[in-house]
């Protein structure tokens, strides 16, 4: 599979003007003419949907929850980037490009990053005229904060319910939409597979959860936003409903995947409680802005009370090992650091698995008052759940899956290789390389939804004439029954274990062998229990009721099956990848002091991975990268 | 801890339901509410009966899917806390909990605990937006905002949708939800253009939904996971009357040439 990027020509601040110069556009009156399917209805979804049908398209939405406001985006907290340079202390689009390009190790593709940067301005100005409420100064401009990774100011933020405020804003411009008619919008529906026609993305087959029906929506032209597969692990910071099924299915109808490996695990959540536990909650990288970082020197001070640990005998790690990004070094590198210090037997709470994260300076200098204003509802939502209250005592936080910067290859124009399936935000692999930086997934999502896909599918209809399909063309039948097929045989397992166990047993295999720290030797062991899981998992599991009504363990079924077979993928990727990179780092390569060492001589290529048939190996193909504006240099946060 | 449950069963919209009784076994006080029934829906399949079906998705009280009413109160016992958050730690050891779905004519029940919100979207589609297709901003800095507006306006816009105010109102009033939307976008220079059409059409969208009357019993506020004001309601009021005296008609687009 050739995998052609796409990216026009010329200097990298040129490229996007020049590109929409030379797309095709589809007259006014055509649009309406053309059906678009957009899937999901989060940041990209929702904007995208919105978007496409203010310009005319006809377009059809859907969302497996009850209402499209719903969507995971909805959780993010601490912020949106853009280079507004508002703060005049030295910000350029020039440097929000270069900051994620060497945030993401040197491993995206630099034309879509530069771009990702250029629109960001436009998406603050948007959000702004929907009404977003961003945090203002007293003045009434707008405020901004710092996040790991940058040294200037580019965050704004609304509290820490930035992503709520955002979606909002998506999902009102997309009920506008939908009250005027440009837009159905099928909530409670799952998309269960794409149908592909000579080769083009040509719709999709959906599972009514209400009713049980199987039905199949015809387009021309399909748009993924489905976001990313963290809860491969199990328990992560995602939603629970969150999955992996509509690219996982994109993947098998022919679809690259790309970079599957890349992961990312977000260095503050709170730490696991028990076993019981069903999901993680971060906590905003935002508290890093005034929040420490410490675990005791000794670990005969792990059992001791924080208060009762003196200055003298505190390890504030992130500050000694990093000292000019101190405690906002980018999250790889500090979800790496949490761990060696708790694996050297010096972390703190239950099970040793957790760094304390300390507000008392911050409070000292500025008062009660203007950190509660700051981080109030994370303070009372961390007080919620652990019953400790962050005001008196630090709060203990460790790593947990949170973002996947994998996702189906896209060209430029946002693209897979199937022809007319486009995906958008994290269910694609674009922009983040190895490691994402903060505030930078809401940026994606919006930009993809706003202003690029809008474009680009224009594109594509204005250059490709699209040959009729009904719901009788062979494919669209096949497909459909193949749907109803996979579900009748999840439903007629009878086995004995529930749904969940399988969900957590996956979860824990995941983090131990392809989490925070990989090896050969690992992931060979993973290798060889996820196949077996997977083969118990469709001789043992236990779906009560009928397809014929609302079935959640059904539901969680078909995801945590498709997760079985994806698991295996990232394991692979992750084992072919014989370098560290960002959030992949495998314990053989690295720098003496323990950084990730890449291999730019190897592997400064994205891995898009093609499937080849059940049964066979899956084949890599590779997209090099190519970097004419960004020098590839050991990344230094020291 | 050990518990006692009675949970609502109803099989579809248009079955009978019930009272069922479980018993939930050696709960952790460090776990959530929802976890908890995970507990007990795990006992139920490992026993071949069906779980109780119940909305949830990001559990971290933000997304707004979940929501019952836990002892005849929405979201349960702590204040300004979804359902999701809420921890058994809340409860004694071997107390008697009843568990039932939102109740509203204008929430039909799917099945069990799971109800049909979507009137909320169709109120928010009458109105509860700002008309700013993509594409046609101005700097954001052109627009002035005072913090206070601005703060105001955050703290209505943070409705997470869940209907607990719906569920907690005698009358199944949506005034609440309403007013925190008409609030956000009112307070906000952008959205004048658009305040009085949005009060008069959102409020009209409440009455076609068969959400019941605001008659100032304040459960609403009560409930509110997010603590969101009656003065909320105040303001739509005063909105709605205003826009209700000030009506012109609206006249029908005619471009020349």
């Amino acid at each position: 599979m050739e995998l052609k990027s796409k990216a026009p020509s010329g200097p990298i601040d040129k490229k996007w003007s020049k590109h929409r110069f030379e797309m095709k556009l589809v007259n006014p009156a055509n649009k309406r003419k053309y059906t678009v399917i957009v899937v999901g209805s989060g940041l990209a979804g929702g904007s995208a949907a919105a978007s496409l049908s203010e310009l005319g398209y006809n377009v059809k939405c859907f969302c497996f929850q009850d209402s499209p406001r719903r969507a995971h985006s909805i959780a993010a907290q601490g912020g949106i980037n853009a280079a507004k340079n508002y703060q005049n202390d030295g910000d350029s689009v020039y440097r929000l490009f270069y900051d994620t390009v060497k945030g993401g190790d040197y491993r995206s593709r630099e034309s879509n990053v530069y771009r990702l940067a250029e629109v960001s301005v436009n998406i603050i100005d948007q959000c702004v005229a929907q009404g977003v409420p961003f945090a203002r100064e007293y003045g009434g401009i707008l405020a901004n904060r710092s996040f790991g990774g940058a040294q200037v100011s580019r965050t704004f933020y609304a509290r820490g319910q930035t992503g709520q405020q955002l979606l909002l804003g998506a999902y009102q411009a997309l009920e506008k939409e939908i009250a005027r008619g440009g837009v159905t919008m099928f909530p409670r529906t799952e998309m269960l597979d794409v149908v592909v026609v000579d080769g083009r993305a040509r719709g999709i087959v959906v599972r009514d959860m209400v009713s049980g029906a199987i039905e199949t929506h015809l387009a021309d032209v399909v748009v993924l936003a489905t976001g990313g597969y963290s809860n491969v692990f199990y328990l992560s910071t995602n939603a629970k409903g969150s999955n992996a099924t509509a690219i996982w299915r994109a993947y098998k109808r022919g679809a690259a995947f790309a970079n599957p490996c890349y992961t990312q695990i977000h260095p503050t959540c709170i730490p696991q409680s028990g076993e019981h536990q069903s999901k993680l909650t971060l906590m905003s990288e935002s508290l890093r802005n005034d929040g420490r970082v410490w675990v005791p020197k000794r670990k005969e001070d792990c059992g001791k009370r924080p208060q009762d640990i003196p200055e003298q005998d505190r390890d504030y790690y992130l500050e000694r090992k990093y000292p000019s990004f101190g405690n906002l070094s980018p999250r790889d590198i500090a979800s790496r650091a949490a761990k060696e210090v708790c694996d050297e037997g010096r972390g703190v709470g239950p099970g040793g698995r957790g760094v304390y994260l300390d507000f008392a300076d911050a409070i000292n200098r500025l008062g009660r008052e203007r950190i509660a204003e700051r981080y109030g509802n994370l303070f009372e939502m961390y007080e919620r759940i652990t019953d400790e209250n962050p005001y008196e005592v630090p709060m203990r936080i460790y790593p947990a899956p949170h973002y996947t910067m994998g996702g189906l290859w896209v060209d430029y124009n946002l693209m897979s290789t199937i022809p007319g399936l486009h995906v958008v935000g994290e269910a694609n692999f674009s922009d983040h390389g190895a490691n994402r930086l903060g505030a930078s997934a809401l940026m994606q999502g919006l930009a993809d939804g706003y202003f690029v896909a809008p474009l680009t599918v224009g594109d594509y209809l204005g250059s490709n004439k699209l040959a009729p399909v009904t719901h009788d063309t062979a494919e669209v039948r096949a497909t459909e029954d193949a749907v109803r097929a996979r579900t009748e045989k999840l439903l007629s397992v009878h086995g004995t274990r529930t749904v969940a166990s399988f969900h957590r047993e996956l979860g824990r295999v995941m983090w131990e062998h392809c989490g925070m720290a990989r090896s050969a030797e690992g992931l060979k062991e993973a290798l060889e229990i996820i196949p077996r899981l997977r083969d118990e998992f469709w001789h043992d599991v236990r779906i009560p009721g009928t397809g014929a009504e609302l079935n959640q363990s059904l539901e969680h079924a078909g995801r945590v099956a498709d997760f079985l077979e994806l698991a295996e993928l990232m394991c692979l990727d992750a084992l072919h990848r014989d370098e560290s990179c960002g959030c992949h780092f495998r314990v053989e390569y690295q720098t003496p002091d323990g950084e990730a060492l890449r291999n730019d001589e190897r592997f400064a290529y994205v891995a898009a991975w093609s499937y080849d048939g059940d049964g066979k190996p899956p084949v890599l193909n590779k997209e090099p990268l190519v970097f004419e504006n960004v020098a590839l240099s050991q990344r230094s946060y020291k | 801890m050990n518990l006692t449950l009675y949970v609502w069963r109803q099989a579809g919209p248009d079955a009978p339901g019930a009272m069922e009784r479980y018993d939930a076994h050696d709960i952790s006080p460090d776990m959530s509410f929802l976890e908890m029934l995970d507990v007990v829906n795990e006992g139920l399949v490992e026993a071949g009966k069906l779980p109780i079906a119940f909305d949830h998705d990001c559990r971290e009280g933000i997304c707004g899917s979940c929501g019952m009413m836990i002892n005849g109160v929405a979201h349960g016992p702590m204040k300004g806390t979804a359902t999701c958050q809420l921890h058994m730690r809340s409860f004694d050891d071997g107390a008697t909990v009843y568990i039932e779905p939102w109740r509203s004519r204008a929430f039909p029940v799917v099945k069990d605990l799971v109800v049909n919100r979507s009137a909320l979207d169709r109120i928010i589609a009458s109105g509860g937006f700002i008309t700013a297709p993509t594409g046609s901003a101005q700097d954001a800095n052109n627009i002035l905002i005072a913090k206070p507006d601005a703060d105001d306006a955050m703290d209505a816009a943070a409705c997470i949708g869940c209907g607990a105010c719906v569920a907690a109102c005698p009358n199944g009033s949506a005034s609440l939800f309403t007013a925190a939307k008409i609030s956000h976008l009112g307070l906000l220079p952008q959205g004048q253009p658009e305040r009085e059409r949005r009060a008069r059409r959102m409020v009209a969208q409440m009455d076609v939904e068969g959400f019941g009357h605001c008659t100032w019993h304040g459960e609403c506020q009560e409930a509110c996971p997010k603590e969101i004001s009656i003065d909320t309601i105040a303001r739509m009021n005063r909105d709605f009357i205003a826009a209700t005296l000030a009506v012109r008609e609206e006249k029908s687009a005619v471009g020349a040439g």
